[in-house]
């Protein structure tokens, strides 16, 4: 079953997202910075990273920075999921690497799963 | 006439100077009268002192004074300027602020009903009735905020397009599907009419998609008892000409110049419904036009309202086409 780290600083998305993915099978990992988020990455190597942009210790474009200059990290698939959205920080996200951007306040929770199953080629 | 109102429209500069939210000496339009006052009376009084004293010294010092004059009111009008363009960026600022911090807490809402809601969920009917209306108001929150963000970006000039090809018959029989129980409910019959499609046009589909079923919407929204809306989809050489007509109350004429306008909202709409921003069809002006296509509407009071827009068809698709009729 696929592995998925989602990081999130707020406690109420981690639990709706949390739940809905665990329900649909996935094993699923939780940090709630952008430090422990790569730290995570790097010890479970999950198929997939959910990363938001507004993190403490270190946001979201670091962390993405870093996943993708890490050998051990560089290949794994990540969706930007965040209430951000505009044209520089869309364009930079894609420039760094992440596979799509989607904007939280405008998906249903199973819209997402959908583009997490998408996005894992399922 | 007509001469007399422009004037006593451009002297009420106090009026123009409030709505800025500067005092009247930080009001551009103020100093600038100030300032042509100040180079008047200077011009005759150097003219004066000329032709009296005749001494070029004089003149040369007056020159000069009056010329130091008015390059520091004209500094001031400078910085009034910057000031009135500071307010104007604060203002665009707080409401990226306010928006961002406002949708953590909605996107929160709607995923917690995401999961109570869901078809497996042991809720009676009582208690899903409930949930739904959190739901459509938290929705109807986040699209005020989504709207207040992209007129602010719109101002800004800073609005990305995510464009895609994709069949627009297929979104409008989506957002029709959508809309029908809605429909229903107000004793409206809502029909998709025109070509069968595929239409593609290349465009951000989230964009559009709010175009579509903003007019749908409103086609709804303003017909009072019962009546009829077709949304019509038809090819147009290298266009999709969109028609969204309706019998309901129709626009008085002499709000019709206005209804593209931000904020504006319609006084006989007013009467029949409150909801709504008057963003919509200012949004959906924006978006229209910043994909290459035209939109506007006829209306007459009493009678109904069409409302009808241009998109340009996908250009990859019609090479394509092109390319295959050509090797065939």
């Amino acid at each position: 079953m696929s592995k998925i780290l989602f990081v999130e600083d707020e406690p109420s998305l981690q639990k709706t997202v949390g739940d809905i993915l665990i329900k649909e099978g996935f094993t699923i990992f939780q940090a709630t910075d952008g430090e422990s988020g790569f730290q995570v990455a790097k010890s479970e190597k999950p198929d997939l990273i959910l990363l938001d942009l507004i993190l403490p210790k270190r946001d979201g474009f670091e962390v993405l920075k870093d996943l993708k200059s890490d050998v051990e990290t560089k290949d794994i698939k990540v969706i930007v999921l965040t209430n951000l959205q505009s044209s520089g920080d869309i364009e930079k996200a894609i420039e760094f690497g992440a596979t799509t951007y989607l904007v939280k306040a405008n998906y249903n929770l199973d819209e997402i799963v959908v583009k997490i199953k998408e996005v894992l080629g399922k | 006439m007509r001469i007399l109102s422009y004037i006593a429209k451009e002297i009420k500069f106090w009026e123009e100077c409030n709505k800025y939210g500067v005092s009247i000496w930080e009001c551009p339009r103020f100093l600038f009268l100030i300032m042509g006052l100040v180079t008047v009376v200077s011009m005759v009084a150097t003219n004066l002192i000329a032709i009296r004293y005749a001494d070029p010294e004089i003149v040369v010092i007056s020159v000069a004074s009056v010329a130091v004059l008015i390059f520091s009111v004209g500094n001031v009008v400078v910085r009034s300027f910057e000031k009135v363009a500071n307010v104007s960026r604060m203002k665009t600022e707080f409401v990226s602020i306010v928006s961002h911090q406002l949708r953590s807490p909605l996107t929160a809402l709607k995923w917690s009903l995401n999961l109570l809601i869901s078809k497996d969920s042991n809720l009676n009917p009582n208690e899903r009735e409930y949930l739904e209306i959190i739901r459509e108001g938290n929705e109807r929150m986040i699209k005020l905020v989504n709207d207040l963000l992209s007129v602010t970006r719109i101002e800004q000039g800073r609005l990305a397009y995510n464009k895609e090809d994709f069949d627009i018959i297929k979104l409008a029989e989506s957002l029709v599907l959508e809309v029908k129980s809605f429909a229903d409910a107000n004793n409206v019959d809502l029909k998709l009419l025109g070509d069968k499609g595929p239409l593609n046009i290349h465009a951000d589909k989230q964009y559009i998609t709010m175009v579509v079923s903003n007019l749908i919407d409103n086609a709804i929204r303003y017909i009072p008892k019962t009546g009829k809306v077709e949304v019509v989809l038809k090819k147009n050489k290298n266009f999709v000409d969109a028609k969204i007509k309706d019998n309901g109350i129709g626009i008085p004429k002499d709000e019709q110049k206005n209804i593209f306008h931000k904020f504006f909202r319609s006084t006989s709409v007013m009467r029949h419904r409150t909801e709504g921003t008057g963003l919509g069809l200012y949004l959906a002006k924006a978006f229209v036009e910043a994909h290459g296509g035209r939109i506007g509407f006829v209306s007459t009071e009493g009678a109904g309202t069409t409302f009808w827009f241009t998109l340009p068809l996908s250009k990859k698709i019609n090479n394509q086409r092109l390319k295959s009729q050509a090797s065939e």
